[in-house]
């Protein structure tokens, strides 16, 4: 392998392993931290814990994103891009709210 | 009858009672349907209606509101008040499937009853107003559904107020150093809405253990009202307030006119949202008919009817908008149990305002 080759690889690898997964639940018509820490391209998972469907969606315009209905026991994620704050909620039940800081 | 027949009859005398139902409720709660059960506690309401520490209840500040509540002089034109769309006498709304407004102009959306509205968390149809006070100013503004109807010239009622002496004096001792302004009067005005409470219905008597507040049929009602299996009613119309703060698109009809209101979307254009209206509580729900924001359904029999089939625009649906399995007698149960939710308020006395 060339050595710019394996320059790509292993960057490829680094950021594979910088990457980290982050879960949040939804229980009790609440998320299970009212913030979180991410860093830029982690992946965020929510899981709904609750007996009645939820949606997650971002109410930032930085980091727009609407994950839909999601029925108890199922899961979606999603990776924020873009540094900075973002304000979540679920559309639903906007009493259902946090925040979550980008680095 | 012989010894051992005795003996039988009185065994039977002595057994303990018919062990009362039980219902796992939407929530995964086992509900054990006798009167003041424990099992029950969560659909009580607070004896004390929370109020927000800028704006804390007093008895100066709700009369305060109630005066300007039924206060001509609070519109612009001077001839609507709040009561003109939420009546007393009419549950707190006014009767018509949509309101009509002073210069004749019929409005979007159907008069939201007021009734147990210091519970809630979240106001109005589509959620714009974060708090009570927001929402109660929010129709005495020059663009609010006070004023500024069809021709009529919009006006300025908060001035109105300004202009009177004894509101001065007033707002003085219920509001030290606040003065007469929109916020002062959102306060006031929201003040007095969190008197509008109802929570000694038959219902909240029988959560309180009188036996036979409700009726057998009433009772049944409330199983098919909290069983997932059957209405599912309280997976939005959830304890205590019998609403979820949340939104939801029914499937009316009227969803799919050319200009249909889309309601929530407007505040989180999602899809999900397109729609979608706020979940009204229910106590005393049997006085505010007719029902849903577009006053489409007459009577609550209507509105069981209509969650019964599922719906009927299928776009954008909540997803708990589901076809029910209710049999005739259900359904007349559940209509059964909402008009025991209404309690028996006396006769409500007008305010005298000040000049």
């Amino acid at each position: 392998m060339k050595a710019w080759m394996a320059g790509i690889v292993a960057a490829a690898a680094a950021a594979i392993a910088l990457a980290a997964e982050h879960t949040v639940v939804q229980k009790d018509l609440a998320f299970s931290q009212k913030t979180l820490k991410v860093k830029a391209g982690d992946l965020i998972r929510f899981t709904n814990d609750d007996p009645v469907p939820h949606n997650v969606i971002s109410v930032s315009a930085s980091n727009p994103f609407d994950l839909g209905v999601f029925r108890k026991g199922e899961s979606k994620s999603v990776t924020l891009s873009k540094p900075g704050p973002v304000d979540v909620e679920c559309s639903i039940h906007p009493g259902m709210k946090m925040r979550i800081d980008v680095e | 009858m012989s010894p051992r027949q005795v003996a039988i009859v009185a065994a039977l005398c002595a057994s303990p009672a018919v062990a009362a139902e039980n219902v796992v409720d939407t929530h995964g709660d086992t509900l054990v349907l006798e009167a003041g059960h424990a099992s029950l506690r969560k659909w009580l309401l607070p004896d004390v209606v929370p109020s927000p520490e800028d704006n804390k209840l007093t008895p100066q500040r709700a009369a305060l509101g109630k005066m300007l509540f039924f206060d001509p002089r609070l519109s612009g034109t001077g001839q609507s008040t709040c009561a003109s769309c939420h009546l007393p006498e009419r549950g707190w709304s006014d009767s018509f499937p949509k309101s009509i407004r002073f210069m004749g102009d019929v409005m979007t959306r159907a008069s939201p009853s007021l009734v147990n509205l210091g519970y809630n968390s979240i106001f109005q149809w589509d959620g714009r107003s974060p708090t009570l006070e927001h929402q109660a100013v929010n129709g005495a503004g020059p663009s609010g559904s006070m004023n500024a109807a069809g021709k009529a010239k919009p006006t300025d009622g908060i001035a109105n107020i300004q202009k009177i002496p004894a509101y001065g004096e007033l707002f003085a001792r219920a509001y030290p150093g606040e003065g007469v302004t929109p916020t002062s009067i959102g306060k006031a005005l929201a003040s007095f809405e969190r008197t509008v409470v109802s929570r000694d219905s038959p219902f909240d008597q029988w959560l309180h253990g009188k036996k036979d507040a409700l009726t057998p049929q009433q009772v049944q009602g409330f199983r098919v009202f909290v069983d997932p299996a059957k209405g599912n009613c309280s997976a939005c119309h959830s304890a205590p307030n019998f609403t979820d703060n949340g939104f939801h698109n029914l499937g009316l009809k009227s969803g799919a006119d050319k200009d249909a209101d889309v309601g929530r979307f407007r505040q989180r254009p999602v899809a999900l949202m397109k729609g979608a209206f706020k979940t009204p509580q229910l106590r005393d729900v049997a006085q505010s008919a007719p029902y849903f924001h577009d006053g489409s359904a007459a009577t609550l029999e209507e509105v069981v009817d209509h969650y019964a089939k599922g719906g009927d625009v299928k776009t954008n649906l909540s997803p708990l908008m589901n076809p029910l399995s209710l049999s005739s007698e259900e359904k007349q149960a559940l209509v059964a149990f909402l008009r025991g939710l209404s309690t028996a308020h006396p006769i409500f006395e007008y305010p005298v305002l000040p000049k």
